[in-house]
């Protein structure tokens, strides 16, 4: 796709009159999808899709087009003149923007990270021998995601990465099930074999008869998926600079220092370290690293070019809605195959349901437990917990309640399809907590 | 290529190779644009064009979508090859136990607008800056954005045996929120909800009569009023829902846990089960006898109407609830057919849907209404001696199963022997969809009933998010778990 998207910028760069500039933004990808259920096939596909942004500037002014790509180079290229005219007869009507930054350097950058991925043979041979007996349930994606930069005044950045993720869950019976992904960009059968048997292994500890609690505060073990729900919801009015400016943001005390996280604490966003292109939409470089709470105190947040602009701040690359896409919480010093001893009694928490902010001035979410969610009495699992509902403010779970963060964290990649499929990841720890408030 | 309805039909059914089971053709085409001023700033405006196609092909009980935006023959035939070989692929393997049938209605079906949306890019803007200019009225108005959403949406559908389908839409989303901030507390306060709660199918028309105009002065002072008024009490009380929260409330305690792919399992590994089963259908009592529940595909001026879903099967208007008894499923075609070999035949509606060109279908909730009771909002009030009002969602999270939930609004107002009395801020509640609606006592009439949805329904894997449609009147339910914030 990296032709097609540098051909068509051209063309729409030999469009512009006078003193116009273009951007053009391009997404694209080609994804397999395989849906099953009961470790059968439900939905199996392929999209194909590319669109190509376009951002015509001419002085101050400027407006935005979108088209989804054909590959067909007559119909693209009558497409972006009709944008390019349309968007040209707008400017002249619309207010001159104060807030406009874009990046005007003449850069470039390539990645292209090759994978081995699946034939649709194979990944229909692999789910149906390997879920066999299985009450399995999920989602398998594999292919090529590409974003790219041009800008007329000659900057070009290209970014292709390709991965599969596979991401099911393993039902006992009713509700009770565990959870599982296995993301990476060299598919190995005997791996996904092996990532399936474990999830296999887990099915008499789920089928034992589930322990009912009353609401109240536990000590909880929260494993790493349920702990990346948890920080995913700072992408939410968290780390944004705009939402801090205007007095938004969920971590404001944080922010301004009426409230602390965790000496334990210390989040970044790392491009290096995940599959998010390491440019912006207006063409700007992003950082390698951006810290954004260092010893549970706050350190940085995430600045769009739009928010550098209007309060006068530096840009570090972020997104137009300022979220985190490589996000990774520092490790802590508990070895995780002590986690459950550590534990000792309380509940040990797989994942974490339908997160949303119940008292954003305090940082409170709420949520539920989810798969493979156990009580434990003595460090063994007794029995798989009916599901709960927790409210507790991230200051208690990252801070005063944190008692440890395992010693090592997990890459997850975001298994998020809306739209296209998504290029997020984080490294995160599980985390112990002295107490987990649950509620209902 | 431009989507040429007159031929691509014929195109698709020329390439088509022969001794297919079945293939079909969806074709959808939007125009979207997108307005906003943000603090009397015009922010980037943003228009889009997105053209594709789904390509279905079956093969005994094997199927196979792909999806292109290349519309021409080339395109369309490398679809269908690739659809062909997941067909091949699953057949024996699928979750059908037999092949799928899908249905092969054909008509059309186009969005009512009385007045076409013509508005240039400086006019709406225009529109929105006398809205954002009107919030500026104290300086502890600290944030505020008016926007105006509108898209133009075409889609055909086309099958070998001849069927066809094109249907078109207007879809008008006008929406404003404002931040207050004092003394380190934040309120937000929204017209319409914060997430585009306001939005029909029309044109202007759906602007004059959204309220919109002079919408901007009244939530800031809104905002400043909840800045000002105490934290919403815990406790039990009387709840009197207004239509922007039962908005949410239809939705995530009725509308997901009826969708029949989540009882057949589909969404277990994402968005969750349901705590309905297929043996509740004709008997269960879901709320009390108040509660009639209905899904309206006609109702023309609501977000998801149609005359057609998107297997083809023809849509009309079915009770899913009546007098609080369970009665339908929210099912397509291709899930009724795998219910009903789980039981006896099921009675479901016409609503297996896809968010565009680049998904399946899948079951959806598209317009899903409480019907209106009898009761005035007035007698509602004065029947409370001791309760909250709650408008407006802000906050909304709820188990796998749809049963345990949790809820908060953005504008709560305490109910003292029969009278409205003061505001308070951060008002939640909590509940159990298997027992909250057998507390429903009031129903509020006609008057009370406003039409409102969402654009961001979101399932399914890959994930959809998909436009849904809520009507309801105000509603009453006795001795809610009611709470507020820490300040």
């Amino acid at each position: 796709m990296k032709d097609l998207f540098f051909e068509l910028a051209d063309y729409a760069f030999g469009q512009l009159h006078g003193s116009e500039v273009l951007l053009a933004n391009f997404s694209g990808e080609q994804s397999d999808f395989i849906r099953f259920n009961h470790a059968r096939v439900r939905q199996p596909m392929t999209v194909r899709q590319a669109h190509l942004s376009l951002q015509l500037i001419d002085g101050r002014r400027h407006e935005d087009t979108t088209l989804s790509i054909s590959g067909n180079a007559e119909d693209d290229r009558a497409a972006i003149r009709v944008a390019i005219e349309a968007m040209r007869d707008d400017l002249p009507a619309l207010p001159e923007d104060p807030y406009l930054l874009y990046s005007q350097a003449a850069d470039a950058s390539h990645t292209d990270r090759r994978g081995r991925l699946p034939a649709p043979e194979e990944a229909i041979d692999t789910l149906a021998r390997e879920g066999a007996g299985l009450d399995m349930v999920g989602i398998l994606a594999s292919g090529p995601v590409s974003r790219g930069f041009a800008s007329s005044q000659g900057a070009r950045h290209w970014h292709a990465v390709e991965s599969f993720l596979l991401d099911w869950s393993v039902y006992a019976g009713g509700d009770k099930a565990v959870k599982a992904s296995h993301a990476g960009q060299q598919w190995d059968r005997d791996e996904v074999a092996r990532r399936i048997d474990a999830t296999r292994a887990q099915l008499p500890l789920l089928s034992r008869a589930p322990r009912t609690i009353e609401p109240g505060a536990y000590r909880a073990y929260v494993c790493p998926a349920a702990i990346d729900e948890l920080l995913w919801m700072l992408n939410w009015g968290g780390v944004s600079a705009k939402a801090q400016r205007t007095q938004q943001s969920t971590i404001q005390d944080l922010v301004e220092g009426r409230a602390a996280m965790s000496a334990q604490i210390s989040l970044r966003e790392h491009f290096a370290g995940g599959l998010a292109p390491a440019f912006d939409e207006a063409g700007f470089t992003r950082p390698a690293t951006v810290e954004l709470v260092d010893a549970g105190r706050h350190a940085g947040s995430l600045v769009s070019p739009r928010t550098a602009q209007e309060y006068g701040i530096e840009t570090n690359g972020a997104s137009e809605d300022e979220s985190m896409q490589s996000m990774e919480l520092a490790p802590g010093t508990l070895a995780r195959a002590d986690a459950l001893r550590a534990l000792d009694t309380g509940v040990y928490v797989g994942n974490f349901h339908y997160l949303n902010w119940s008292d954003r001035s305090a940082a409170r979410v709420t949520g539920l437990t989810r798969f493979a969610t156990y009580w434990v009495e003595n460090g063994r699992i007794v029995a798989p917990l009916t599901v709960m509902r927790f409210d507790d403010s991230l200051y208690r779970m990252l801070g005063s309640e944190l008692e440890s963060l395992d010693d090592q964290a997990d890459w997850i990649l975001n298994s998020g399809t809306y739209g296209g499929r998504s290029v997020e990841t984080s490294r995160v720890p599980g985390a112990l907590l002295k107490e987990l408030r649950l509620t209902l | 290529m431009p989507f040429e309805i007159e031929t691509i039909a014929q195109r698709f059914r020329r390439i088509a190779p022969a001794g297919l089971d079945h293939a079909a053709l969806r074709v959808v085409e939007e125009h979207s644009h997108m307005a906003r001023v943000r603090q009397d700033v015009a922010e980037p405006g943003e228009r889009s064009l997105d053209r594709g196609a789904m390509v279905t092909v079956l093969a005994g009980d094997g199927i196979g979508y792909a999806a292109t935006s290349d519309l021409t023959d080339y395109g369309l035939r490398a679809a269908l090859e690739r659809a062909a070989l997941w067909a091949r692929l699953s057949r024996g393997r699928s979750v059908f136990e037999a092949a799928p049938a899908l249905p092969n209605a054909s008509g059309r079906y186009s969005t009512a607008t009385a007045k076409p949306l013509v508005l240039s890019a400086a006019d709406r803007l225009d529109l929105l800056m006398r809205e954002s200019k009107a919030c500026r009225i104290d300086e502890r108005i600290v944030d505020w954005e008016a926007s105006l959403w509108t898209v133009r949406s075409r889609q055909m559908t086309a099958g070998i045996d001849g069927s066809e389908t094109l249907q078109e839409y207007d879809f008008t989303i006008p929406a404003l929120h404002v931040v207050a901030h004092a003394d380190g507390l934040t309120q937000t306060r929204s017209w319409g909800g914060r997430y585009n709660g306001y939005c029909q199918q029309g044109g202007l028309e759906v602007i004059e009569r959204s309220g919109f105009v002079g919408c901007g002065r009244t939530t800031a002072e809104d905002a400043l009023q909840l800045l000002a008024a105490p934290n919403c009490p815990s406790g039990r009380f009387d709840l009197l829902l207004m239509p922007d929260q039962m908005m949410l409330q239809i939705h995530e305690s009725i509308g997901h846990p009826l969708e029949l792919d989540r009882i057949l399992g589909d969404e277990r590994n994402y968005a969750g089960t349901s705590f309905v089963t297929l043996d509740m259908f004709g008997s269960y009592q879901y709320g009390s006898q108040l509660l009639n529940v209905s899904y309206d595909p006609t109702r023309s001026e609501q977000f998801a109407s149609f005359a057609f879903d998107d297997e083809g099967s023809r849509a009309s208007r079915e009770l899913l609830i009546r007098d609080g008894v369970l009665l339908r499923p929210l099912g397509g075609a291709i899930s009724q057919q795998r219910a009903a070999r789980a039981r006896s035949e099921l009675p479901a509606v016409a609503t297996a849907r896809s968010c565009s060109w680049n998904r399946p279908p899948i079951d959806r909730m598209s317009n899903l209404n409480v019907e209106p009771g009898t009761s005035k909002l007035a007698e509602m009030i004065a029947s409370i001696d001791d309760g909250i009002l709650m408008k407006t969602n802000a906050s909304w999270s709820i188990d796998d199963s749809r049963n345990k939930f949790q809820f908060g609004c953005e504008w709560g107002q305490r109910i003292r022997s029969g009278q409205l009395a003061e505001v308070v801020r951060n008002p939640n509640y909590r509940g159990v969809s298997a027992t909250f609606w057998r507390s429903l006592a009031m129903v509020g009439d006609a008057s009370t009933v406003e039409v409102m949805g969402t654009p961001y329904c979101g399932k399914g894997e890959p994930n959809q998010a998909i436009r849904v449609g809520h009507a309801s009147p105000a509603c009453r339910f006795d001795g809610v778990d009611v709470f507020g914030a820490e300040r």
